[in-house]
């Protein structure tokens, strides 16, 4: 088994480094152009400084059917204001003008991706500075046609597996994936929980069993406990809605703090056994 | 008489491929957690695909329970009141609920109850599809939740208060446009969610593979009871045959057991809505370009970035920005063509009907009146018109009262 064939390298990277310091690397999500194009890339800015080791950024869509209740709000007001997957590439190239170094890794549904053109699309990955895309309704069965252009020019494909997932599927996805698995933690779509299901510990083990690749836990992280508890069984830690929600409850002066103190003990909660640097 | 009949092309029926393909169009663009269910729900459909009993089940309940076969009618006076093509209607507004929508829920909540599942959800634009599920699950005994657009719930009240007299839940929709797109969107949800107990009874020949594969395959009984009763009445087939395009239901049913005859026109209608403008009609195929929604490759209406736009219909069941993947295919290779008609025309196909046959049609199917009475305007006597008339008019009263400017 090979243990990534990301060429770029720089996902791969980034849960080697986090590893050395014996905790999950912390990977946060925001939907580009939300609340605003200009407070995206402040809270960009300010995730990074506070620890976040990749950032995903949800590229919006006006049918997200596997996202819940927030990303669905935080999509739409990010299209209201005319966010597109152009304007997304060219927030991340400005991000790494200023210096951001940081993997960016898009999450997006397969077509306004389709719509760009796929080779554009990998093209324009290369030439803003983004790493890998994450992409929800594209199973391992139509993902060749979206592999092949990014695979050529060195950008990972992230594959998700979901607790329904037979043993035969994470194989076949252990087989295609590059740069890290996305470990779906529960059955259904993204949103904070109470939570973290009972069954998580055997089902990473599970996936475990078949791939050297970084598993990373998404879907319902909502508190330092549940990213603690991820992180002790998993290389990486995804947070999304909830801390959508915080920046949401934050009067605008305030969002960037929230969000900062928000990721700030998020990251204290990815060192096993309690240490910290 | 039956055996100088034709049978239907088989040639036609090999799609979709493995990949649940139809050329390019179709596949599974699903999220990873729904992929073991599609699975299972393909093999579920070819196992019971191989099993007499379960056909005998459908046929049962085909007969005794829906009414079918549903009969074929000349609307003479129609077609006189033109002066062109002889009109037949396919009389699905007949079958039990008021249109065709029920022979796909029988066979899919048939299906689930092989399968062990008694959740069942379905989603659901005019209503008709809502009805017929809540109607199959009363049956079967199957607790019923119906996904709706709040925006349809308003139009569509009479469908409702079915709905909830048959036993079901109706969950309103009330993000993105509030119609059936967005109620797709939420039953997929619930799907992703309740996965291991639960059903999803998917409307129409669209989503993601098998349910253009299924949806088609229960529908179909359409196309072969029509084809068998025209060439019996006439010894012929038809020059054309046409219906409503919304996902593509009624049309692929009627459509695939004549896709064979190459000599037979196969003409579907959009909806043009008040015209041509994006966000005024609902003509997917006439308008808009490829791209995937709703797990499927298909054409789509959507801006220059992917984002799927907002539709208008005076009908609800064809305000959608999608279209089955079988169509997309079968306007690719052009053997079968479609078009738009406005929500004007097909008020006039509508009243037309009214006063010349004594029927009273469902918005969607006016559609497909309405446009083949512009055709047969240009034909003679020797031109024969199929149209599937795929619903009755009662759920639509309200509407057109409203458009003709008279209160109820």
């Amino acid at each position: 088994m090979t243990a990534t064939k990301s060429s770029t390298n720089a996902i791969a990277d980034a849960f080697a480094a986090a590893a050395a310091e014996n905790r999950a690397a912390l990977m946060p999500y925001l939907t580009a152009g939300y609340p605003t194009a200009e407070r995206f890339a402040e809270l960009l800015e300010a995730l990074v400084a506070a620890g976040a080791n990749l950032v995903e950024v949800g590229i919006p869509f006006s049918d997200p059917l596997a996202d819940g209740a927030t990303v669905q709000h935080t999509s739409q007001i990010a299209l209201e204001q005319g966010m597109t997957l152009q304007k997304a590439f060219d927030l991340i190239r400005e991000f790494r003008r200023r210096g951001g170094s940081v993997p960016i890794v898009f999450m997006g549904y397969t077509n306004p991706f389709f719509q760009y053109g796929l080779d554009r699309l990998a093209a324009e990955a290369v030439d803003a500075g983004v790493d890998g895309f994450i992409i929800p309704d594209l199973p391992l069965e139509e993902s060749e046609e979206f592999a092949v252009p990014l695979r050529e020019r060195g950008r990972d494909l992230i594959f998700l597996v979901s607790p329904t997932s037979t043993d035969a599927r994470i194989e076949g996805v252990a087989k295609k994936a590059t740069g890290f698995i996305y470990c779906v933690s529960l059955t259904g779509v993204t949103g904070a929980r109470d939570r973290l299901w009972e069954g998580i510990g055997a089902y990473m083990q599970r996936i475990r069993a078949h791939t050297d690749l970084p598993l990373a836990i998404g879907f319902g992280i909502s508190t330092p406990q549940h990213v603690a508890q991820a992180a002790s069984m998993a290389d990486g830690v995804i947070v999304a809605s909830a801390m959508l929600n915080a920046i949401a409850a934050a009067p605008e002066s305030e969002q960037v703090a929230v969000a900062t103190s928000f990721i700030s003990a998020m990251k204290t909660a990815t060192y096993r056994n309690g240490q910290q640097d | 008489m039956t055996d100088t009949l034709t049978k239907p092309d088989a040639a036609s029926q090999s799609f979709p491929d493995e990949h649940g393909r139809f050329g390019r169009f179709g596949g599974q663009y699903a999220p990873e957690t729904l992929m073991p269910a599609l699975q299972e729900l393909e093999q579920a459909w070819i196992d019971a695909q191989a099993d007499p009993a379960f056909h005998d089940e459908i046929a049962r309940l085909a007969a005794e329970y829906v009414g079918r076969p549903t009969p074929l009618y000349e609307a003479e006076r129609l077609s006189n009141e033109i002066g062109g093509a002889r009109i037949f209607l396919k009389r699905e507004d007949l079958a039990h609920t008021g249109a065709h929508k029920i022979n796909n829920a029988i066979g899919q909540a048939l299906l689930a109850k092989r399968m062990g599942k008694k959740r069942i959800i379905a989603e659901t634009g005019a209503g008709q599809h809502g009805v017929a599920s809540a109607t199959v699950c009363a049956l079967l005994g199957l607790d019923c939740i119906v996904y709706m657009g709040d925006l349809d719930i308003e139009r569509q009240k009479p469908n409702v208060f079915r709905m909830k007299l048959l036993g079901a839940e109706v969950r309103p929709v009330t993000n993105g446009s509030r119609t059936l797109k967005d109620a797709i969107n939420e039953a997929i949800r619930d799907w992703v969610t309740n996965v291991e107990s639960t059903f999803y009874l998917f409307g129409t020949a669209a989503g993601m593979h098998p349910y253009p594969l299924i949806v088609r395959d229960l529908q179909t009984v359409i196309g072969r009871e029509a084809r068998q009763q025209i060439q019996e009445r006439l010894g012929a087939l038809p020059t054309a045959v046409m219906a409503a395009v919304g996902g593509g239901s009624n049309a692929i049913g009627i459509f695939h057991p004549f896709a064979g005859d190459a000599n037979v026109q196969l003409i579907g209608i959009e909806a043009g809505g008040h015209g041509i403008e994006p966000g005024s009609h609902a003509a997917t195929i006439v308008a808009g370009r490829e791209g995937i929604l709703h797990g499927s490759r298909s054409i789509v209406l959507q801006d220059d970035d992917g984002q799927v736009i907002e539709t208008h219909s005076i009908s609800a069941g064809l305000d959608y920005p999608g279209v089955g993947p079988e169509h997309a295919w079968l306007h690719d290779t052009g053997r079968a063509s479609y078009v738009p008609i406005t929500d004007a025309e097909a008020l006039g196909g509508f009243i037309a009907l009214c006063r010349t046959e004594g029927i009273i049609p469902a918005l969607e199917s006016s559609h497909a009146v309405a446009y083949a009475m512009q055709w047969a305007a240009d034909r003679s006597k020797d031109d024969i018109v199929l149209v599937n008339l795929s619903g009755r008019g009662d759920k639509d009263l309200e509407t057109v009262a409203r458009e003709l400017g008279v209160t109820l």
